[in-house]
């Protein structure tokens, strides 16, 4: 099994994908003959022609648009964002066309749509390439949001998404791009687009997380394992809608929360997975549900320390979960 | 200026708690947080915090006092300050202390409540499902806080230290220190609903059933009783018993039929006491009286075997009036050997009684019903119409076996077939 980081995994799903299914087209900004800014699509051009893998003008609002007619109209396209914070502009068809597609049509047609987007920080992307979108679209009712913490899974996850009957919004972060690297099948296989998974199993606190994110929990997790506590620690995986039974199996396992997430604290990821642990499982809980996340400031910071400063990390990590483990 | 503290809740289902010990005197300083007091209810002691920086002026409620959650215990304030005076010592004042009255027990703004007195959902759960008395469970989260891991150990070592279950010992059938009552993980209350708390005799009913069921391993047997004979019998007498204002109902019949089971089978007038049984000279029949929505209280006919059927009538009657007039004395209602429970007066057939703890049986008579039934007259088989009623027996399978009981039922049933007709 050959081994590729997370972005070559992208790019196989694609290739796979394409190979096998010619209603699949990509769309996007710089995505043909430059092969797009992280390489993503880098060859599709050659491979499979400029019908098939479309260099579209800068504006987002269109490669969403474009994308949700040549879906309704029988093709598979993947869009993708050149940045999930340029997906703003195409705020608007996602939400308003796109997710309601399946109930407008009362439940005739669904869009087959898929939109990369590249998110998070950790590359000195600062105010306009840093940010973490994954709220925003959870929320929507109607769209599918995943985002995937290896390789194995970017494959797997993408060539499930792009067979989705509906709309999918597939958060890819670019500091694992190629921070992160495993074994990847060849060939076509899928995982489920709503399932988490645990990354790593314990007894003595869960960790919920996702993307980038997933790692620092895994090396904090080592950390503590050190000193005997042992930590579960499980990547979300989808987003949207949340995996709720694994969640709460972890979480009435352990009795003690932690969700750790890039995106600024106030009604992200965490509220939802703490209020569904609220919910369900308080009489469970053996301590105070945590959330550990970036601060609620506007953009993300330029200046190095200040982004270090801003963004959780395997130090801050391991603070939290010992903190839990010890309440 | 001078704060009132009052008695906290310190769970959702107390209503009330006894002062512990006061851990200040009247004239002692105090910080916010420290401890002021320790208080007693019938789950946990627990450590109260003083709610405020200043002196404690005055104590209002007495160490082994108990008071309703809510009642001021204590007034709290600056050195210098007088105490406010108490309510009954004085007309209402302008500026109403109890609206600044600190809870206690209520986390201010930012404060996390820490240590031993503050659960979690599950160690609330966990100590409530396994009937935990969280005093005796030591705690290594924080500032001693009881963590989920710290009551399963404790869980562990209770089950490995206790081997047997609990052995029933005459003298322990009542625990000196009472145990809280199980609880099950129950959701909170909703519109509508009405939370009650649970009377005396309920408390009681609570815990000696389930002591009565985790302790006796429960078999029930059932017989058929032609009382053909009893009625018969009844019927007759019943004018003349009732001349002498004794009202003969079929109780006391029952109680003389099990008197000579018992007679017979000593074995079910006794108590298993760890490695030994003991058993009992006296036999004292337990009569389950129902009090309606209050409850069942079980008096005892003492020295049932030395009385014939008008004293058992008469005794009968006294006990079950006095359960309902609750002029009961606590004797009455001890040193029961064996039981009775008449449940078929409300038409129910059979059941399966709890067995009173420390007592090995307990026999439960179902409704008297007219049913046809095959008799023999000479060599010729017949249906007759004659009253019946099942009879239960529920004995504790570690003390008896199922022959001994059902040669005990055979001869309690033989007892009340011939009722009148021996010689």
């Amino acid at each position: 099994m050959p081994e590729m980081s997370l972005i070559e995994a992208i790019r196989d799903a694609l290739d796979t994908e394409m190979e096998q299914d010619e209603r699949v087209i990509v769309l996007g900004e710089d995505v043909g003959l430059h092969g797009g800014v992280f390489r993503a699509t880098d060859g599709l051009q050659q491979r499979y022609g400029e019908l098939r893998v479309i260099d579209t003008p800068l504006a987002e609002l269109l490669i969403a648009g474009v994308a949700i007619g040549a879906a309704v109209n029988g093709l598979r396209p993947v869009a993708e964002m050149q940045f999930a914070d340029f997906s703003f502009p195409a705020f608007d068809q996602i939400v308003s066309e796109a997710a309601r597609w399946r109930y407008r049509t009362n439940g005739q047609q669904g869009i087959p749509l898929v939109i990369r987007m590249p998110y998070g920080a950790g590359i000195h992307g600062a105010l306009y390439h840093s940010q973490s979108v994954e709220g925003f679209y959870a929320h929507v009712p109607g769209l599918r949001v995943v985002t995937p913490s290896t390789p194995y899974d970017a494959k797997g996850l993408l060539i499930a998404a792009i067979r989705d009957p509906d709309p999918v919004i597939f958060l890819e972060h670019k500091k694992a791009y190629r921070m992160v690297r495993g074994d990847v099948p060849e060939g076509s296989y899928t995982v489920a687009l709503d399932q988490a998974r645990v990354a790593r199993g314990g007894q003595d606190l869960s960790v919920f997380a996702y993307g980038l994110m997933l790692h620092h929990c895994l090396e904090a997790a080592e950390v503590l394992a050190g000193e005997g506590i042992e930590a579960e620690v499980v990547d979300l995986r989808s987003l949207a809608p949340l995996d709720r039974d694994s969640i709460l199996d972890s979480a009435r396992k352990t009795g003690k929360v932690l969700v750790v997430y890039e995106d600024n604290k106030t009604l992200g990821l965490g509220a939802e997975v703490s209020a569904l642990i609220g919910e369900e499982a308080f009489e469970w809980l053996d301590a105070p549900i945590m959330r550990l996340a970036s601060p609620d400031i506007p953009a993300m910071p330029y200046n190095h320390a200040q982004e270090a400063w801003a963004l959780p990390d395997t130090g801050k990590i391991v603070d939290a979960m010992r903190h839990l483990a010890g309440y | 200026m001078a704060v009132e503290f009052e008695m906290p809740r310190l769970g959702e289902s107390v209503v009330e708690g006894t002062i512990g010990k006061w851990l200040k005197q009247v004239g002692d300083p105090v910080q916010e947080f420290e401890p002021l007091l320790e208080v007693t209810t019938d789950k946990v002691d627990t450590e109260v915090p003083s709610p405020v920086t200043g002196m404690l002026l005055e104590i209002r409620a007495q160490e082994g006092e108990t008071v309703a959650v809510g009642t001021v215990i204590a007034v709290l304030g600056q050195a210098g300050e007088e105490p406010a005076p108490s309510p009954e010592a004085a007309a209402p004042q302008e500026e109403p202390a109890p609206a600044l009255a600190a809870k206690a027990d209520r986390a201010r703004p930012g404060q996390r409540p820490v240590g031993r007195s503050y659960l979690t959902p599950v160690v609330a759960r966990i100590a409530a499902e396994h009937d935990v008395d969280l005093a005796e469970v030591e705690g290594s989260g924080r500032q001693g806080r009881i963590t989920k891991k710290d009551i399963l150990r404790y869980l562990e070592q209770r089950q490995s230290a206790a081997p047997a279950p609990p052995e029933p010992h005459p003298a322990a059938a009542e625990p000196a220190v009472k145990a809280p009552l199980p609880r099950a993980a129950i959701p909170g209350l909703e519109a509508g609903d009405v939370e009650v708390p649970l009377s005396k005799i309920r408390q009681a009913t609570v815990r000696h059933m389930r002591q009565a069921k985790d302790t006796a391993a429960h078999v029930t047997t059932f017989f058929e009783v032609d009382l053909s004979q009893v009625v018969a019998f009844r019927a007759s007498h019943k004018a003349r018993f009732a001349a002498e204002g004794i009202r003969l109902t079929y109780t006391p019949f029952f109680v003389e039929a099990l008197v000579a089971g018992l007679k017979a089978y000593p074995v079910l007038n006794a108590v298993l006491d760890g490695d030994k049984m003991i058993y009992r000279r006296a036999i004292n029949i337990g009569l389950a009286v129902d009090l309606g929505e209050e409850g069942l209280i079980v008096p005892v006919i003492k020295n049932a075997d030395e009385k014939n059927l008008r004293g058992l009538a008469r005794a009968v009657v006294d006990l079950a009036e006095r359960g309902r007039t609750h002029t009961l004395a606590p004797d009455d209602v001890q040193g029961g050997t064996f039981s009775l429970t008449n449940h078929g007066v409300l038409g129910s057939l059979a059941g399966t009684p709890i067995i009173p703890m420390p007592q090995v049986g307990i026999m439960g008579v179902g409704a008297i019903q007219k049913r046809p039934v095959v008799v023999q007259v000479g060599e010729q088989e017949a249906l007759a119409i004659r009253p019946m009623a099942y009879l239960s027996l529920s004995f504790d399978h570690r003390a008896i076996d199922g022959a001994t009981a059902d040669r005990f039922m055979a001869t309690v049933v033989a007892y009340l077939e011939g009722y009148g007709c021996e010689t």
